[in-house]
């Protein structure tokens, strides 16, 4: 049986009335004019959605990835934008410094990004791959106490916002990938036009171009050459959380066709009284409960500091392809108005898609099940 | 700085309750939360904390068990501690009771500056934070909109029909904060689990040195007589513009005695 604490239910309740109280009653328009609210997500900063994974001598709530998850599946489930925009935030933003920080980066960067009065961004994909990140092509290389960074990164979250303050890049040096800290504004760094996307339109999401790129020698996150493993090893926390993302949706989802079904009538009928519209939100309601399990199952492994990579691929392979499926269904039960933006579904079905590609692909997820089933190609 | 803020408990407006055929009061056997109308008083006196620099919201509530899960949300909020008076004989107050039993409770908490709700979602009386004041024979300000706290002194703005006031009033006193003149804090995951460790004073009327007969059923100086459900809304009448809506709807609106 799933449990939460007292205090993670109380929570939960907090995070929805934010949800539904201010942001909600935006979604819509921040999805139809490509508008990231700035304000909006300091609020969420302040509510302390930004903090709950850190220290508290960073300022974090110390509270694990499961109220992380029960944030970002809340938030997910009005406005998958800014959904991401806090998981990224997190898992891929002030993580890494969190994780392979010195003393000295740790006290520069990570009190604002605990605090979410800033954000930060990880800049791995570029134009010529992603999932195969040991192809990297972004190169660094020592010039006095500076690194010199050429290369480019693309879909990069968070990258171009007003409270950016950095990007952590994978660039080859004579070690191998390394990881380095580009914060905003550096000579060099140039943020591209936000991209025209299917779905999150309020998220941030650019293409970065370094071109003689300079940053002081002390940005090196981590080891040299281990920049690539670092990154593989915060990823199981980011599958869980666009796992819990994809909850979120499939709530959402199941919420607005329960309703319409009720509402809507056909031959007489309220069209839930069919079968035909009956059955797929019984499916749904199927799926939003074993994605939820897997979602929250593989969370408290985490919590509980015992090995989750596998529950993490099955948990984010599992809920993106039924948040998929629930959305399609969705649109299906909302008929004609559920291909117009007047719903919310139709914002649901764009947004969708990319939780089964973004932070591993399901591709990707299905490499790691199997691998540790013991099978796949010989290494 | 002390601000003591009373608050209720209430059964959840949007999971409402049933009345009971034979008490004729409002059934409270179910999760209480804190009242919406109280989080303004507690929003408010966080506000006045912060601004003095100093201090802390205590805050004061009352049930007739030991509910306690709405008083852990102000505390998430910010509140540093809470007096609970807990005790089954005070079922049935009437509002003077109540304002007996609060008293009581504030006066232990020793405050610089007493604000509460203008009246409780659930009972609507309204008349409890002036019967605080007269039993602590405390100046009352009712309605504020603003409250500025200096040298002894509260200046409040008090909301009327057309405007407000502009009174000044010497402190220790009892005020009432408006609904919604404030943005109520949401408490952060931190705040919650403060929240747990915060003291929470439970006591009993014989603490208080309150006879239980002068409270609840035996003490009450009201009675309800009747209960009967509110009559469903009527069907508005639609004005179809045939070039002189504008003339009908003054002319409604001029009925109203609304203009």
């Amino acid at each position: 049986m799933l449990e939460f604490t007292d205090e993670q239910d109380a929570f939960r309740g907090v995070v929805r009335e934010f949800a539904e109280a201010e942001i909600a009653p935006h979604a819509e328009a921040w999805d139809r004019d490509h508008t990231f609210p700035t304000e909006t997500v300091l609020a969420m900063g302040e509510l302390g959605l930004f903090g709950l994974m850190f220290g508290a001598e960073w300022g974090g709530a110390d509270a694990g990835l499961t109220t992380q998850c029960i944030a970002i599946e809340e938030v997910g489930r009005v406005d998958q934008s800014m959904g991401i925009t806090l998981e990224a935030g997190v898992s891929l933003g002030a993580r890494p410094i969190a994780e392979y920080g010195t003393d000295d980066q740790r006290e520069r960067w990570l009190p604002d990004l605990v605090a979410g009065r800033r954000l930060a961004a990880f800049g791995l994909t570029e134009p010529g791959g992603g999932s195969d990140a040991g192809a990297t092509s972004t190169r660094a290389v020592r010039d006095g106490d500076e690194w010199v960074i050429d290369g480019a990164k693309t879909f990069i979250t968070n990258s171009g916002t007003d409270i950016t303050s950095l990007v952590t890049v994978t660039a080859r040096t004579d070690e191998g990938i390394s990881a380095i800290v580009v914060p905003a504004g550096a000579p060099g760094l140039t943020v591209e036009p936000a991209y025209r996307k299917m779905g999150w339109h309020a998220s941030d999401t650019h293409g970065l171009v370094m071109e003689d790129c300079r940053v002081p020698a002390e940005n090196l996150l981590g080891e040299p050459g281990r920049g690539f493993a670092q990154f593989l090893s915060t990823l199981d926390d980011g599958r869980v959380a666009i796992a819990a993302l994809s909850v979120g949706l499939i709530a959402a989802c199941l919420d607005e066709c329960v309703r319409y079904a009720n509402e809507r009538t056909a031959f007489g009928r309220p069209i839930g009284s069919y079968q035909a519209v009956a059955f797929k939100c019984a499916d749904m309601a199927t799926s939003l409960e074993t994605a939820r399990l897997a979602t929250y199952h593989a969370a408290g492994l985490r919590d509980a500091g015992r090995p989750f990579r596998r529950e993490a691929a099955i948990a984010k392979l599992h809920a993106s392809e039924a948040a998929v499926a629930a959305t399609r269904e969705a649109t299906q039960i909302f008929g004609g108005y559920g291909f117009i933006d007047e719903t919310p579904v139709s914002r649901f079905y764009r947004d969708a898609k990319i939780l089964e590609i973004g932070e591993g692909t399901s591709e990707i997820q299905r490499l790691v099940i199997s691998r540790d089933l013991g099978l796949g190609e010989p290494r | 700085m002390i601000v003591v803020v009373c608050v209720k408990q209430i059964p959840d407006p949007a999971d409402p309750g049933a009345l009971d055929p034979d008490t004729k009061t409002l059934k409270r056997d179910v999760k209480l939360i804190l009242d919406e109308s109280d989080s303004y008083g507690v929003e408010m006196g966080l506000q006045l904390v912060d601004a003095a620099g100093e201090g802390e919201v205590r805050l004061v509530s009352m049930v007739p068990n030991s509910e306690v899960s709405g008083l852990r949300t102000a505390l998430a909020m910010g509140a540093e501690s809470a007096v609970l008076v807990s005790d089954e004989a005070l079922a049935g107050s009437d509002a003077l009771s109540t304002a007996k039993v609060l008293a009581a409770a504030i006066r232990r908490c020793e405050p610089d500056l007493v604000l509460t709700g203008t009246e409780s979602s659930d009972g609507y009386t309204g008349t409890v934070p002036a019967q605080v004041a007269e039993l602590m024979d405390l100046p009352s300000v009712t309605f504020a909109k603003e409250i500025a706290v200096a040298d002894g002194v509260a200046t409040v703005k008090r909301q009327t029909e057309d405007g407000y006031d502009e009174i000044e009033c010497s402190l220790p006193a009892v005020v009432s904060v408006t609904a919604g003149v404030v943005e109520p804090r949401y408490p952060s995951f931190k705040g919650i689990m403060a929240a747990k460790n915060k003291p929470v004073d439970e006591v009993d009327l014989a603490a208080l040195g309150i006879d239980p007969g002068t409270v609840g059923w035996a003490g009450a100086g009201q009675e309800i007589t009747d209960i009967a459900e509110a009559p469903a809304r009527e069907a508005g009448e639609v004005i179809v513009d045939e070039g002189d809506a504008h003339e009908r709807i003054l002319a409604f609106l001029d009925d109203l005695k609304i203009l």
